[in-house]
């Protein structure tokens, strides 16, 4: 059978898949459903340095095949984090990577030196929240800013640093290039695409933010091509997320160029999805005679 | 014993109880053994990518009952299931009204808040049901609520049937005789109902719903704002912390 471990920046993952952040909060409830160790990791729920209270309701939208949301980053802060979910999470035997947002450069550094002394295993930058209204994709979408932040951070981060990178730029390859030469040790893509629903008898946005992050199958195919791009553009490893909800989805994203997966909207719908994901994928690699994930990986043969 | 869990339900028994309000029987006596009242089941429609949450009406040996009102696409799409079907339901999930022994309730229902009021009523030792609909052909679940013994009141908002008026006028003549109310249906309803009670020292709980993703705590999307007794305010989630809530610490405008 098929080994379904990977390592990414030297940390070693039970499976290729990990939860994603925002769709999984800090693990607990879905514990409920099967041991953690399931997962590969848990990216945790986007953290800031101070508590966020997130934005007003409605925080989610339906589409065709698709979700928005705009919950703005609700959660308790990087110290209750570290005090009160953190000690339960790194018990699990399942990697930890905390997520961290911030509304200035400074904010991120403190939150990854803090997170540097701490039983986490790897630090996930989110710079490309489109749901607050300062920091998030603003450091995310452009080179320079992204080389800054990077470089800021790397020098005060004790863990292998993970930058999220935006879809919602003219050339995400570049913007994987600065983040790589400034020190990022993987990049994970892609966040959410931008989006909006309007309720057609009102004329009023669903989401009270009125815009929001879209995610779920629909942006699968956006997120291939993406993965595949930033593959080409960059040594580092490449965590690939946007729309994965089968097994199938799963191989595709891994021979665009995925060394591991985050899955999200998914769970929402099928809270077992990472184990028929996993099964599903283990029969594939034994199918096809591969005897790790990594064989797999970046196999596309371009036309 | 998990809390909750993600397991297919046979369709055993649907029936369309008024114009577009459905009342469904679906079997899953595992399920339907752990649930309480005023909690609520998601259900993964085919087609949909997010589940739809729909409060328990009520809980008979193996199965539980719903009852929903066409709203959209996946609403719909669930009402044309037929006998023998199976979905899959993410269930039971919230924490119900707290129904204390030796004590008088009106559960106070409005519309399609009705039904999660059903089960709940069972619960108390003497209950008042207090159900407020648009008109005639709206009214739904009467002979329930009289068949597990409330003292049933129905309003209706054009006067077509029973009190003309609303379920707060029904909710003032008794308030002297209840200890506390337990009250679920559209938003202005439940601040009327819980300024009332707040007026004649009634405790008063309150079922709330907003659009939901996961359904057990871990998107954050269903937020509630809430206010606790030092004033600070926080969002609290239907899914988790709800769908009941004290109406003392919900902001009504957040």
């Amino acid at each position: 059978m098929a080994d379904l471990g990977v390592s990414i920046c030297g940390v070693r993952l039970n499976n290729p898949l990990i939860a994603a952040s925002g769709t999984f909060g800090f693990g607990r409830e879905y514990s409920e459903f099967y041991p953690l160790e399931a997962l590969g990791g848990i990216s945790c729920k986007g953290i800031t340095l101070q508590p966020r209270l997130g934005n007003p309701p409605p925080r989610i939208a339906e589409g065709k095949n698709g979700i928005l949301n705009s919950v703005g980053l609700q959660n308790p802060g990087v110290d209750r984090f570290i005090s009160e979910d953190l000690p339960w999470l790194s018990e699990q035997n399942t990697a930890v990577i905390a997520n961290i947002a911030g509304n200035t450069v400074e904010d991120y550094c403190q939150m990854a030196e803090k997170l540097s002394d701490s039983a986490v295993d790897m630090i996930e930058m989110n710079i490309s929240c489109p749901n607050v209204k300062h920091g998030g994709v603003a450091f995310g979408t452009s080179c320079e800013s992204v080389g800054n932040i990077t470089r800021a951070v790397r020098e005060r981060c004790k863990k292998p640093l993970i930058v999220k990178l935006s879809p919602n730029v003219a050339d995400i390859a570049d913007i994987a290039r600065s983040a790589e030469a400034e020190g990022a040790d993987a990049v994970s893509l892609i966040n959410t695409l931008t989006g909006m629903r309007i309720d057609i008898e009102t004329g009023r946005p669903i989401l009270k933010n009125n815009t929001g992050g879209m995610s779920g199958p629909a942006v699968f195919p956006v997120a291939v091509r993406m993965v595949w791009q930033v593959k080409n553009a960059v040594k580092i490893p490449v965590i690939g997320m946007g729309g994965i909800s089968t097994w199938q989805d799963a191989a595709e994203m891994l021979i665009a160029g995925a060394d591991a997966l985050q899955i999200g909207t998914v769970l929402f719908n099928d809270p077992y999805a990472p184990i028929k994901i996993c099964r599903g994928l283990s029969d594939f690699l034994d199918r096809k005679g591969l005897k790790s994930v990594a064989e797999l990986t970046a196999t596309i043969k371009p036309w | 014993m998990k809390k909750y869990d993600s397991q297919l339900f046979e369709l055993v028994k649907k029936r369309e109880i008024a114009p577009d309000i459905f009342d469904f029987t679906l079997k899953n006596g595992e399920i339907a053994k752990i649930t309480m009242p005023g909690q609520f089941v998601h259900i993964a429609i085919p087609g949909m990518v997010l589940r739809r949450p729909i409060s328990v009406c009520d809980v008979e040996n193996d199965c539980i009952r719903i009852v929903f009102r066409i709203k959209g696409e996946g609403t719909r799409t669930l009402s044309q299931a037929k006998i023998g079907d199976k979905f899959d339901l993410l269930a039971p999930l919230g924490n119900g009204f707290k129904v204390e022994k030796g004590k008088t309730y009106a559960f106070v229902g409005g519309g399609i808040g009705v039904p999660p009021m059903l089960y709940s009523a069972k619960q108390a030792d003497r209950a008042y049901a207090v159900l407020g609909f648009a008109n005639k052909d709206a009214v739904i679940l009467c002979d329930d609520f009289r068949a597990a013994g409330c003292e049933t009141i129905v309003t209706t908002d054009d006067g077509s049937f029973g009190i003309h008026g609303f379920v707060t006028d029904a909710l003032r003549d008794i308030i002297d005789k209840i200890d506390g109310v337990c009250a679920c249906g559209p938003i202005p309803m439940l601040k009327a109902v819980a300024e009332l009670c707040r007026e004649n020292g009634k405790p008063c709980q309150v079922s709330l719903e907003e659009r939901m993703g996961c359904g057990i705590g871990a998107c954050l999307v269903c937020a509630c704002k809430t206010k606790s007794g030092d004033g600070v305010e926080e969002y609290k989630h239907v899914c988790k912390n709800g769908p009941v809530f004290n109406a003392e610490e919900v902001v009504w405008n957040g």
